[in-house]
């Protein structure tokens, strides 16, 4: 009997450590990250090195210095708690986000009365940023930890139902009309179908609610604050070297919280290349 | 006139040309559809009659727009009708007390665009049927998933997805996995609108090959006057918008057929008697449509 046979072709768009160092697209970055550096050092030292100080970017601390400071910090502690403490109220809220808002997109793209009933008062919640629910979630959360992850995950939340219900609803029906055709049920329409059709929209949602999440997240540190019971985090860490006058500390951090960031958004990046072999996404 | 002259029966419920028994046969009886978007109502097909028989290849043939896709949504269960009746094999599909067909994998459709599942590979796409039908387990069906693809010429794209092979070969890929279902009919939408001259003809050589295997009865809607009288045992030509029977042209060219048919004096004979009728309903449906935007 005829067989299909492999192809070669299925496993070369998947990720290899040779193959990241053999492209340009990898250099090229390399190099502009070297080059934005470079730029960077040279502007913080313009007054020492040409008699004049360059506007804005001429009172930052250069990277030679924020290094030098970030050599002190990765040996306490304290910032390694930071990191810790906001991942996981970044994962936390994420996370939790994920597990109401997907199912909930998806009851309001497949059901007409569901969406009848929740998707106006949803519609009127969303409009209202994440950060002014930090106030009522104090008030309203027994501990300011619960608060943080609340407003977290309101900043994903909305994002992912947006996108679950849009990718749902725009499912090609030809796609529905030819299982059905060919005998499916609804129970197997929705695992079958839907869900792998929307899957595209569901990591895309969960691409730019994670951005959300890291912007809530910190804001929500600052707001809080260090001594109280919700100690720590990236944010307050920022907020701490602020307080405390030390600029280079604060560049840290928000170096801190681009790469923790970074680290998230691929991790999203991957997953969805995993899940979806069948499409290259961002 | 020799015996492969064309016939044309104008109207009505002709007798169809084909009867090579098997499973198929299509009646559609006073069949009419009345859309009611916004409360205007748009007859999309009135009283239109048709009968074809099983295993027959059935072109249909209009203007844009003319309700032969109505038609074929009838038959498939997408949509309801209005009145009529339409039967398969004796059995009612739809009725003045049913006006939808149940779905069923006894009628596949091909899409114009292309339905193949993104996310499933090629042969899992074929198999897909018979293993959410529970005729075969999930490893019977890729093997006969397989098989039929090697048959259709497609041995190497089962790994892959369909984005990654081109539009030819998911749609004939598509059609793989509408037979493997064992279908009486297969309901086609202008499956190779979008392509260009080439393949076209390569598709078209593949189907006769797919259908010669399954003698499945075929209904074929396409623009394309050359591909209808290529393929078809029947022309039918429908009246602009209410669609129904403008005339039926016999194509009686004996099969296999090939491309050499396409040069023959009867070929274009038949191809000048069909492009007649149409044009005469593609100048009424342009006027119509002048008539609507004035």
């Amino acid at each position: 009997m005829a067989v299909a046979s492999s192809s070669p072709s299925s496993g070369s768009s998947r990720f290899s450590l040779r193959g990241m160092f053999a492209s340009p697209v990898f250099w090229r970055g390399i190099v502009a990250i070297a080059v934005a550096l470079a730029f960077w050092e040279l502007c913080s030292r313009s007054k020492q090195m040409f008699g004049f100080q360059v506007p804005w970017i001429g009172m930052v601390p250069p990277p030679t210095a924020v290094v030098t400071a970030w050599a002190g910090v990765v040996t306490e502690l304290g910032y390694w708690q930071s990191w810790y403490l906001s991942i996981n109220r970044v994962l936390a809220g994420f996370i939790a986000a994920q597990i109401v808002g997907i199912p909930f997109g998806l009851a309001l793209a497949v059901n007409r009365y569901f969406r009848d009933i929740f998707f106006p008062p949803f519609e009127i919640l969303r409009p209202i940023p994440p950060l002014a629910w930090v106030p009522a979630s104090l008030i309203f959360w027994p501990t300011n930890e619960m608060s943080i992850a609340f407003v977290t995950f309101l900043g994903a939340f909305y994002t992912i139902v947006i996108n679950v219900l849009g990718g749902a609803r725009t499912i090609n029906i030809q796609y529905l009309r030819a299982a059905q055709s060919m005998g499916a049920t609804q129970w197997h329409l929705f695992w079958k179908i839907i869900l792998p059709g929307t899957l595209p929209s569901i990591f895309t949602g969960a691409a730019v609610g994670m951005g959300i999440t890291w912007e809530v997240v910190v804001a929500a540190e600052m707001i809080s604050g260090g001594g109280t019971q919700a100690g720590g985090g990236l944010g307050f860490f920022i907020w701490n070297s602020y307080m405390g006058g030390s600029l280079e500390q604060i560049v840290v951090g928000m170096i801190s919280i681009g790469i923790a960031g970074y680290l998230c958004s691929s991790a999203i990046r991957y997953l969805g290349f995993a899940a979806m072999p069948w499409r290259r996404l961002f | 006139m020799s015996a492969m002259t064309a016939t044309t029966a104008v109207h009505g419920a002709a007798a169809p040309a084909a009867h090579r028994g098997g499973k198929g046969a299509i009646s559609i009886k006073n069949v009419t559809k009345i859309y009611d978007p916004g409360g205007v109502n748009v007859i999309a097909v009135d009283n239109c009659s048709l009968e074809i028989a099983s295993g027959e290849i059935c072109m249909i043939v209009g203007p844009s727009g003319c309700g032969k896709t109505t038609l074929l949504n009838a038959i498939a269960g997408f949509h309801s009708i209005t009145t009529g009746t339409i039967h398969l094999d004796g059995e009612l599909l739809c009725g003045p007390d049913k006006p939808k067909a149940e779905q069923g994998a006894d009628r596949i459709v091909v899409f114009q665009n292309g339905a193949l599942f993104p996310w499933k590979t090629i042969l899992d796409n074929v198999a897909y049927g018979p293993i959410i039908q529970g005729r075969l387990s999930r490893a019977e069906a890729r093997d006969k998933a397989a098989h039929m693809l090697a048959e259709a010429g497609l041995h190497d794209v089962g790994d892959k997805y369909p984005g990654e092979v081109s539009s030819g070969m998911a749609r004939r890929a598509e059609i793989v996995r509408a037979l493997i279902n064992d279908p009486k009919v297969l309901l086609l939408d202008e499956p190779y609108r979008a392509m260009d001259a080439l393949t076209k003809s390569i598709m078209h050589e593949a189907l006769l090959e797919m259908y010669d295997r399954t003698k499945v009865t075929i209904f074929f809607i396409t623009h394309d006057l050359e591909e209808s009288i290529f393929l078809g045992d029947r022309v039918v030509v429908m009246t602009t918008r209410p669609a129904k029977v403008k005339q039926i042209v016999d194509v009686k060219i004996p099969r296999p057929r090939d491309y050499k048919i396409l040069s023959s004096d009867e070929f274009r004979q038949l191809f000048e008697q069909a492009k007649g009728a149409v044009h005469e309903e593609a100048i009424k449906a342009f006027e119509a449509g002048e008539r609507e935007l004035a």
